[in-house]
């Protein structure tokens, strides 16, 4: 046990470092799937062929290859960042694809008489999408994007693999140097516990306060 | 009019001349964000012909397709592992015994909530220390199985859960145990009812495969990396690794649009029989209280 207590400024880094990356990419992960969501109800057929083509292919490729290309490739060509700001930006980017998803179908549970209305009141497409439709169809999906909220948790970790020092490097470090496996990555399994049930509960809280019933 | 067309009318002469404005200044913007990619590229010196000429050779794509098959194999064992295992789980979940009930939740919650690279590296680093050392493809099969047996456990005990109770309980009244009902009445029901979901969390897991690249397990992502180190086109042979990665899961989400697809068809087929059914058996009655 002493292990941990040890190692607590490691584990509370990479901790940081996770609950960071967690929340710059939602955040990101957000704008990006509300935008690309919007480009796949508009009435130009451009926009939603390339809403459909970015969710496509960022969905079907795997996080750790567009982490990989990006870390390893963008320098190649000219692209320099920091580890962490590519790390975010990789993250928000791809679950910003299923954020897309999730917003799409926000979208379409929101009744048909809304933008009906909207437009009979002269709104533009924009307009109704921004004032009418968006806002209630976020209030419907509080509980999907709570579950991309885990998924990216999750996926955080996947920057470890690149050289991120996050809650699963930093576990893997402290193990390395201390050969305890057990209490280590017991650790770190409820060091991500405890955030996937934060999320759980903040999803949940947003839900009772915002949810429409219909 | 379809689902991607209820926030708009038909257009008239001023909206579709915007809309064909819209159109010119997505493909300009297309057109620009590729000429800046294009630039970097050239700029840098990695679109010289030499650098993309060995992917038109075969020796290259032998080596490639022989990590595709690495991936293809391991993402089918874990498959298979993780759904037997998830079957089990949502049984168990869904087991009148509480002793089988908590543990099989229990496993499932919390599996739910670890990254599966922490499982790979417990499986690297941890199991060893305690004299579990397994081969390279067994190193990456058992996390994923482990992990992913959790996702399915879900699929399958909704899957179970949207099965009319009458199905089950037509199996007890016909004298079949309880394993034997759940086995041959409900679950091939619940089975096809979730088989999109199955497909799509398959396609979860063959991305998932992508960790061999950290256990060094020479599937498709790590073949990459050491053809990579080898001959030093790094940008080219990551693009060409996820154009694999695309082709191959592009073609499978569509398979699991297209099951979907016809089980939506399947159910409002049955709804309709049901209803012609219903009005049958109304006029039926009405002929029969007209008689009486």
């Amino acid at each position: 046990m002493d292990v941990i207590t040890r190692h607590l400024g490691e584990f509370g880094d990479g901790l940081l470092i996770t609950v960071e990356l967690t929340l710059l990419s939602l955040a990101g992960a957000l704008v990006a799937g509300v935008i690309v969501a919007a480009m796949r109800v508009s009435p130009v057929a451009a926009l939603r062929a390339a809403g459909t083509a970015y969710v496509e292919t960022l969905q079907n490729i795997p996080l750790l290859v567009w982490l990989v290309l990006a870390v390893f490739g963008l320098p190649e060509i000219g692209v320099m960042a920091g580890l962490f700001t590519t790390a975010v930006i990789v993250i928000s980017l791809y679950q910003g694809a299923y954020m897309a998803e999730a917003v799409r179908s926000g979208i379409n549970a929101v009744p048909v008489g809304q933008g009906e209305a909207a437009r009979a009141l002269g709104l533009t497409f924009t307009q109704s999408l921004r004032m009418v439709i968006l806002p209630q169809a976020l209030r419907t999906v509080v509980q999907p994007l709570g579950n991309i909220a885990i998924m990216t948790i999750m996926n955080t970790a996947l920057a470890a693999a690149v050289g991120v020092v996050e809650l699963t490097a930093a576990a893997n470090r402290v193990n390395l140097a201390e050969a305890q496996p057990i209490w280590i990555f017991v650790t770190a399994g409820l060091l991500y516990m405890a955030l996937s049930a934060c999320a759980g509960l903040t999803t949940g809280a947003l839900e009772r306060k915002l949810a429409i019933l219909r | 009019m379809s689902a991607a067309r209820v926030l708009f009318d038909e257009p008239g002469p001023r909206a579709r001349r915007r809309i064909r404005v819209a159109t010119v200044l997505t493909v300009l913007a297309g057109l620009a964000l590729l000429g800046l990619a294009l630039r970097q590229f050239a700029d840098n010196g990695q679109l010289a012909a030499d650098r993309w000429r060995p992917y038109g050779t075969w020796p290259m794509w032998r080596y490639l397709l022989d990590g595709l098959k690495s991936t293809a194999f391991a993402a089918v064992v874990a498959i298979a592992l993780s759904m037997a295992a998830g079957i089990v789980l949502a049984l168990g979940r869904l087991s009148p015994s509480r002793w089988v009930r908590l543990p099989s939740a229990a496993y499932v919650e919390v599996v739910r909530t670890i990254p599966a690279l922490l499982l790979v590296y417990v499986v690297l680093f941890a199991l060893p220390k305690y004299g579990l050392d397994m081969p390279l493809f067994w190193k990456l099969v058992v996390p994923l199985s482990v992990s992913n047996a959790a996702a399915f456990a879900e699929i399958f005990r909704a899957g179970i859960q949207s099965v009319e109770r009458g199905q089950l309980e037509a199996g007890l009244a016909v004298g079949l145990t309880r394993g034997r009902a759940m086995r041959m009445i409900v679950l091939p029901q619940a089975a096809r009812r979730v088989l999109p979901s199955l497909i799509s969390q398959s396609v979860g897991l063959v991305k998932d495969t992508s960790l061999g690249f950290v256990v060094s397990y020479a599937e498709l992502l790590y073949s990459g990396k050491v053809l990579a180190n080898y001959n030093h086109l790094l940008i080219q042979t990551y693009l060409v690794i996820a154009l694999v990665y695309l082709v191959i899961n592009a073609t499978l989400s569509k398979v699991a649009r297209t099951v979907e697809e016809r089980n939506a068809g399947r159910v409002r087929g049955a709804g309709r029989g049901r209803a012609q059914r219903l009005r049958g058996e109304r006029a039926l009655r009405e002929r029969v209280g007209a008689g009486a």
